[in-house]
C-alpha cells in the first residue's frame, strides 16, 4: 500500500488525504467544481472504517457553520467549495479567525464575479489572501499546483491550522480540482481520541469532564480594551506565521533575466512558457509562491535583484500583482498578463505577452 | 394537624425590583421596599408578611434572577 | 416558629441550581430569559449532565448565555446555532448538544438551518423563546410580532399588507419527520414554570436516546420591548401571544404509543 500510485482527480485527492489524514469530519455543498470532494467521500464512507463524519449541508452558509462548530470541540474538520459558495462563507471565516480555532477550507476556484463560469480562475487570490470577511484577519493559505500537492496539502494545512489556531485555505482552480495525475497518497492516520483532543486543545468544547472550568468559544467581546487586546494577539500570531511559514519554489531564479512569478495552475503553465523561452535564448526564471498567505515578499524581492522585469501572469485581471510590486517596491517593472471567464493561456501566449511587454515594449 | 410553616431569602444585590414574585405569591407574603434600594438602584422584594409564608416556593419559580431561597418546616 | 428557626439548611427546598452563576444577569427585570436559564441549568444538573452538556449560544439578549450556565458553550453566528449543534452532536455523540435561540435568531434570519436541522432529525434539543419581538437592538419587529403590535420598526402596529403575518414556525417544525418533540411552554406562572423544565428534561433526554429534533417553544414577554411593566407584560401575553402562539404539546412521538 505504502507509495502506491494512482491515478486520481484533483478533487478527488482532497477527499482521500482528509480520509488518510485521520479527519474528524467534512461538511460541505455540491458547486462545481468541487462537488468530487464530497461525492467521493460519500463513495469512500469513511465513516465506517475511521468514523470520519461526513454530511451534506443545506448550504454553504451552513457547512462553515458546520465547521466553525467542528473547531471549536477541538476536531480537524473541513469543508470545499468554489468561488460563489466561498463568498458565502465569508463570515464563518471572519468568526472562526476571531474564535482562534483551526479549520480547513478549501476553495476551488470558478470564473466571477457573480455566477460567472464554472471554469478555473485565479480571481479569489484577494477574498482569501486579503480576508474577504470583515475585520483584521488572515486565513494561511496554501496553492497547489498538482494533484500531488492537493494530496499533500491537506495535511500541512490541518497541521498549520492546529498550530497556530488559525483557519488555513486551499486556493487552487478548477484546472487542477477535475485534472487526473497521478498521485501518492498519505499513510493512513488514526484519528485522535477524546483524551489526545483534550490534551491538545484545552480550550476545546467537549463537556467540563472532571468539571474542569468551563470552555467558552466566542467572537464577542464588548469590552473596547479587551478586543484591542484580542486583535493584538491576533495580530502578533499572524507575524509569527509570516516569520515561519512563507513557502516558495525557485527555478532558475539566479541564473535569467526575467523573472516570472505565478501561483497554481498558471506556475505549470509558466513552466513550460521557460522552456519555450530557452529555446529562443530568453532566460526566464519562477518564483511559484506555496503560500500566498504569508506571501513570499522577501524571496520576491531577492529573486528579482538585477533582474530586467517581472512578469506576472493570472487567471484574473491582476490581483497577485499587487503583492508582486509591494515585494519589488516597483525598483524594476513589474508587468501583468491574465485571462479570465474560464479561459486558460497557452505557453506560447504567456511567452508572447511577456516578450511584448517586457522585452520588445 | 400539621402546620406549614414557610419563609424566603432574597439576594438582595441580585434581585431587580421586577415584582413578578411579589404577583406569584399566593399569600401576599413579599413586596418591593417601597425606599430601600440596592446597590443598583432597585427596589429589592423582601417579606412583608413573614408569618404568612407557606414555603410553596411559586415566587422563587418565577424569579428570572434566581435570587430566592425557599425554606420549609412541617410542624407537628 | 420565628424566621431564623426555619431559615436553616436541613429546611431549604428551593434554591438557585449551583450550574446558574454567581454573575448578576445583564438581562431587564422581569425578562423570561432569566427563569428559562434557570430551568436549564436545573435540567442539566438533575440528570448529572454537567460534565457533557454543550451549549450553542445565538445572537440575540441571550447571547452572554454563555456567561450565566457553567457548561461549556460555543457563540453562534446570527441564526446558525443548529448547523452549529448539527455538527456538535455528530462529532461528539455521547454529549448534551442543545441551543438556546431568540425567535429571531431562530425564525428570522436562521430560519434555513432552523428546518433543515429540524428535518435531518439531528440529536439536539433545540430552546426556543419566542417574545414577538428583537429584543437586543431595542425592540424591532420580529417575524413572530402580532398583526397590531407596535414596535420601532412598525410604530403603528404591524400590518400584513406591509410586513407580512406573524410566523408561527414550531407548527411547521412538528410536521417534519425530523422532530420528536414539540411544544409549547411559558414561564409565567408557577405551574407553566414547572411544565417548562419537565419539556425541557424530555427535550433532552430525547436527545440523549437518540429520538430527533425536539423544540421546546417558550412564548415569553419582553417588557422593555413591549413598553409594559413585567406584571402587565404577562397579562398582555396571556391576552394577545396565546391566541397566536397557544401553549401544549404541538407533536410528542412517544404519545402515539
Amino acid at each position: 500500500m505504502k507509495d502506491q500510485v494512482t491515478l486520481m482527480k484533483g478533487n478527488e485527492a482532497l477527499a482521500m488525504a482528509m480520509i488518510r489524514y485521520g479527519a474528524d469530519g467534512y461538511f460541505g455543498y455540491p458547486i462545481t467544481p468541487q462537488s468530487e470532494v464530497l461525492e467521493k467521500l460519500e463513495e469512500e464512507m469513511p465513516w465506517d472504517t475511521t468514523g470520519m463524519v461526513v454530511l451534506q449541508a443545506e448550504s454553504e452558509v451552513s457547512a462553515i457553520n458546520m465547521v466553525y462548530a467542528g473547531a471549536c470541540c477541538g476536531k480537524a474538520v473541513c469543508t470545499s467549495t468554489s468561488s460563489p459558495g466561498f463568498s458565502l462563507m465569508q463570515e464563518g471565516m471572519s468568526y472562526m479567525s476571531a474564535s482562534e480555532v483551526p479549520a480547513l477550507v478549501i476553495n476551488v476556484m470558478r470564473g466571477g464575479p457573480g455566477l460567472g463560469t464554472i471554469h478555473p480562475s485565479q480571481a479569489d487570490y484577494f477574498q482569501a489572501c486579503k480576508g474577504g470577511g470583515h475585520g483584521d484577519y488572515h486565513p494561511i493559505v496554501l496553492a497547489p499546483s498538482s494533484v500531488q500537492e492537493m494530496a499533500d496539502f491537506v495535511g500541512l494545512a490541518w497541521d498549520l491550522a492546529f498550530k497556530y489556531r488559525c483557519v488555513s485555505m486551499i486556493l487552487v482552480d478548477g484546472l487542477i480540482g477535475q485534472m487526473m495525475e497521478k498521485v501518492v497518497l498519505p499513510e493512513q492516520k488514526p484519528r485522535r481520541t477524546e483524551d489526545q483532543i483534550r490534551e491538545q486543545c484545552p480550550w476545546a468544547i467537549n463537556g467540563r469532564k472532571g468539571m474542569r472550568p468551563k470552555n467558552i468559544i466566542t467572537s464577542l467581546e464588548l469590552d473596547d480594551d479587551k478586543m484591542e487586546a484580542n486583535n493584538e494577539r491576533f495580530q502578533a500570531t499572524y507575524r509569527e506565521i509570516e516569520k515561519n511559514e512563507v513557502r516558495c519554489e525557485l527555478v532558475n531564479t539566479d541564473d535569467c533575466d526575467y523573472l516570472m512569478v505565478a501561483f497554481g495552475s498558471m506556475a505549470r503553465i509558466g513552466m513550460k512558457t521557460m522552456e519555450l523561452a530557452a529555446e529562443e535564448g530568453i532566460k526566464i526564471g519562477l518564483v511559484r509562491p506555496i503560500t500566498l498567505w504569508p506571501f513570499p515578499t522577501k524571496e520576491i524581492a531577492e529573486a528579482a535583484k538585477g533582474k530586467k522585469g517581472v512578469f506576472v501572469p493570472e487567471l484574473s485581471c491582476g490581483q497577485m500583482i499587487e503583492d508582486v510590486k509591494l515585494a519589488v517596491e516597483c525598483k524594476l517593472p513589474v508587468e501583468f498578463y491574465g485571462r479570465t471567464g474560464g479561459n486558460v493561456p497557452s505557453p506560447e501566449e504567456l511567452l508572447d505577452a511577456l516578450k511584448n511587454k517586457l522585452i520588445n515594449k | 394537624m400539621a402546620k406549614i410553616k414557610g419563609a424566603v431569602t432574597v439576594e438582595t444585590e441580585r434581585c431587580k425590583g421586577c415584582n413578578l414574585c411579589v404577583v406569584a405569591c399566593p399569600c401576599q407574603v413579599l413586596d418591593l421596599q417601597k425606599k430601600e434600594v440596592n446597590n443598583r438602584g432597585y427596589h429589592f422584594a423582601y417579606m412583608a408578611q413573614p408569618d404568612k409564608c407557606i414555603g410553596c416556593a411559586s415566587c422563587a419559580l418565577v424569579c428570572p434572577d434566581g435570587c430566592v431561597e425557599v425554606y420549609k418546616v412541617v410542624e407537628k | 416558629m420565628e424566621n431564623n428557626d426555619i431559615i436553616r439548611p436541613e429546611n431549604l427546598v428551593y434554591k438557585r441550581p449551583a450550574l446558574l452563576s454567581e454573575n448578576h444577569m445583564h438581562y431587564c427585570p422581569g425578562c423570561s430569559h432569566g427563569v428559562v436559564h434557570k430551568l436549564v441549568a436545573e435540567v442539566i444538573e438533575e440528570m448529572g449532565l454537567a460534565e457533557s452538556a454543550i451549549g450553542v449560544a445565538p445572537v440575540g439578549c441571550a447571547v452572554f448565555a454563555y456567561n450565566y450556565i457553567d457548561i461549556d458553550w460555543m457563540e453562534a453566528a446570527h441564526g446558525r446555532a443548529t448547523a452549529m449543534a448539527t455538527a456538535a452532536k455528530r462529532l461528539q455523540p455521547d454529549k448534551l448538544v442543545f441551543t438556546y435561540q431568540g425567535d429571531g435568531d431562530f425564525s428570522a434570519i436562521g430560519t434555513c438551518e432552523s428546518i433543515h436541522s429540524c428535518n435531518r432529525g439531528e440529536n439536539i434539543a433545540i430552546i426556543f423563546i419566542n417574545n414577538a419581538i428583537y429584543g437586543m437592538t431595542g425592540g424591532q419587529m420580529a417575524p413572530t410580532t402580532l398583526l397590531g403590535q407596535k414596535t420601532a420598526t412598525c410604530p403603528y402596529g404591524r400590518r400584513a399588507d406591509l410586513n407580512g403575518y406573524p410566523l408561527a414556525i414550531t407548527p411547521l417544525l412538528a410536521q417534519l419527520d425530523g422532530t420528536c418533540y414539540v411544544t409549547r411552554q411559558s414561564v409565567h406562572k408557577p405551574a407553566n414554570v414547572r411544565k417548562a423544565k419537565a419539556a425541557i428534561k424530555k427535550a433532552f433526554q430525547n436527545s440523549l436516546d437518540g429520538k430527533g429534533t425536539s423544540v421546546v417553544e417558550i412564548v415569553a414577554t419582553c417588557n422593555t420591548g413591549w413598553k409594559l411593566t413585567p406584571e402587565k407584560a404577562n397579562l398582555w401575553m396571556e391576552e394577545n401571544m396565546f391566541a397566536k402562539y397557544p401553549l401544549g404539546d404541538l407533536k410528542d412521538v412517544d404519545a402515539k404509543k
